[in-house]
């Protein structure tokens, strides 16, 4: 039976998600807070899988809570710290659990977060555990052993629009819907030129894309994101506006930027839905959403 | 090939040292020469260096090739200055430890160095990691780019969402693996190779540990 998530994204609606960092601990108060603000305003929660290599509560765990707390999760699985193994008992386990939406990625490397000096796995990239889930779909494992038991996914990847060179991004976002992925959450975006000259490409392919959308909370955080993350780019005068805003009102602004782009994606039909990423600020993500109008 | 080595700091040479007053030194003529971590002028400072400190130096020797069956010759033409010592420093990548360890069984053998991968040096003193040994060369496809050695993930469908300016995200010094084989396959008008799907790598083409016979 498809997922509630497949069945909104074949519906043809304007799909809206966001996501959830799980702690770094056991105390998951606020984990079951921002799903609770978020389980009734978007379609579907992410969780995060050691986001930036940070070792957190797993993904597993939050997609639990959710499915729990009456919310859609999405169960991010990257491929850093599991080998085929691992990944494919994570898949089973997510399956009997109630979890059958899976984003595969590649995840972050290791050297850029908190255990620098672990063993990063790679035993898989994101096309293969694209095709991994495929080829469990159809009863087998990797090693060509029948599973007890059927799975099915609605499976998921991410792309970045804004990649530069955006040529191997893009034969790559081929590959991976290819290997089965039926939708992809983009990169943050900000340029909506660009994007939209991004989503002619993509609307050639039998998949949905939800554009990316990362809440600027200040003028600073802006600039760093365009200094520091690959593939985001704030334009000047976004920038600019955070700057301008009156002292202590930059996250409101940060809301009202956001809102307004959810709002031009919709009404132009850009893109088939956005994934909100508040980064820590999830209980705002509401606000964006009333500032689009929704 | 060459077997690229760093020294370890002395403290961690002496820690390995401390139960061992009489010490024996032994270079390598070839890679460590080349790195500058092994060859004679290194056994001569770290000669210098231990005797500072102590210990008694009861001879060294600069191996021509460490990793070869010379050592064992060379072992035997010291044998004496080696029996006098309480343990063998060896100033060669770990083949060369290897080496001396099966020659003379009845001595502890500390390693100097570190032995950090098989490089290839760019004639300036630049040694690059091109080989992983995976004992899958993909190669051919990749247009002589490694995706093993040159992307630091490993990857073998196309870039991360970590490249930026074509550059890797754990070093924004270093060229992201995956811009420099598109470079070269578009130029060589063979992109269909990268859009090909690469499935995941046979770890097990020669279970460790690793061992073949050719004679």
């Amino acid at each position: 039976m498809p997922s509630k998530f497949k069945l909104l994204l074949d519906s043809g609606k304007f799909i809206m998600t966001s996501e959830i960092g799980p702690p770094k601990g056991t105390n998951i108060e606020k984990m079951h807070h921002h799903i609770d603000i978020l389980k009734d305003k978007v379609d579907a929660i992410n969780v995060t899988d050691h986001q930036s290599s940070v070792m957190r509560f797993p993904s597993i765990g939050g997609c639990l809570a959710i499915e729990e707390r009456g919310g859609e999760p999405i169960l991010q699985m990257t491929c850093r710290d599991r080998n085929r193994l691992a990944l494919q008992a994570e898949l089973l386990f997510a399956y009997v659990r109630g979890v059958r939406n899976v984003l595969c990625l590649t995840g972050d490397a290791v050297p850029v977060g908190d255990h620098k000096e672990a063993k990063g796995v790679f035993d898989l990239d994101s096309v293969q555990l694209l095709r991994a889930i495929q080829t469990m779909e159809s009863g087998k494992d990797l090693g060509g052993n029948d599973l007890d038991g059927n799975v099915e996914f609605c499976a998921g990847a991410i792309v970045t629009p804004e990649a530069n060179p955006i040529e191997p991004q893009l034969i790559k976002f081929e590959k991976k819907i290819e290997a089965g992925a039926e939708f992809f959450q983009t990169q943050a975006v900000y340029d909506l030129d660009k994007f939209t000259r991004f989503m002619q490409f993509a609307r050639r392919f039998p998949v949905k894309v939800l554009a990316g959308i990362v809440l600027l909370s200040s003028a600073k955080m802006a600039k760093y994101m365009t200094e520091n993350v690959p593939g985001i780019f704030v334009p000047q005068h976004l920038i600019d506006e955070l700057a301008n805003a009156p002292k202590g009102t930059a996250l409101n602004k940060g809301i009202e930027i956001a809102g307004r782009m959810v709002a031009t994606l919709k009404k132009e039909a850009i893109c088939d839905g956005v994934h909100i990423m508040a980064i820590g600020k999830e209980e705002v993500v509401p606000d964006i959403l009333t500032a689009a109008g929704i | 090939m060459k077997s690229i080595t760093k020294q370890k700091s002395f403290n961690e040479v002496m820690q390995q040292l401390h139960d061992f007053s009489r010490i024996f030194i032994a270079g390598c003529g070839t890679c460590t020469t080349l790195t500058r971590t092994g060859g004679i002028e290194e056994v001569a400072a770290m000669k210098e260096q231990l005797q500072s400190q102590g210990k008694l130096v009861t001879g060294s020797v600069v191996i021509p090739v460490a990793c070869d069956d010379i050592t064992a010759a060379l072992a035997q033409e010291n044998n004496s200055s080696i029996q006098s010592s309480q343990a063998i420093l060896v100033m060669s990548c770990a083949l060369g430890v290897h080496r001396m360890s099966q020659n003379v069984i009845n001595k502890p053998v500390f390693p100097a160095l570190d032995t950090l991968f098989i490089g290839m040096d760019d004639g300036q003193g630049l040694f690059h990691e091109v080989c992983a040994q995976c004992g899958q060369c993909v190669l051919g496809e990749m247009a002589g780019v490694c995706p093993i050695t040159a992307c630091h993930k490993g990857l073998l469908n196309g870039p991360c969402g970590g490249t930026n300016n074509g550059k890797c995200e754990v070093d924004k010094e270093r060229d992201c693996a995956w811009t420099l084989i598109y470079n070269r396959l578009k130029d060589q008008n063979r992109l269909d190779t990268m859009r090909k799907y690469q499935p995941p790598k046979n770890y097990q083409v020669l279970p460790r540990p690793r061992a073949i016979k050719v004679l």
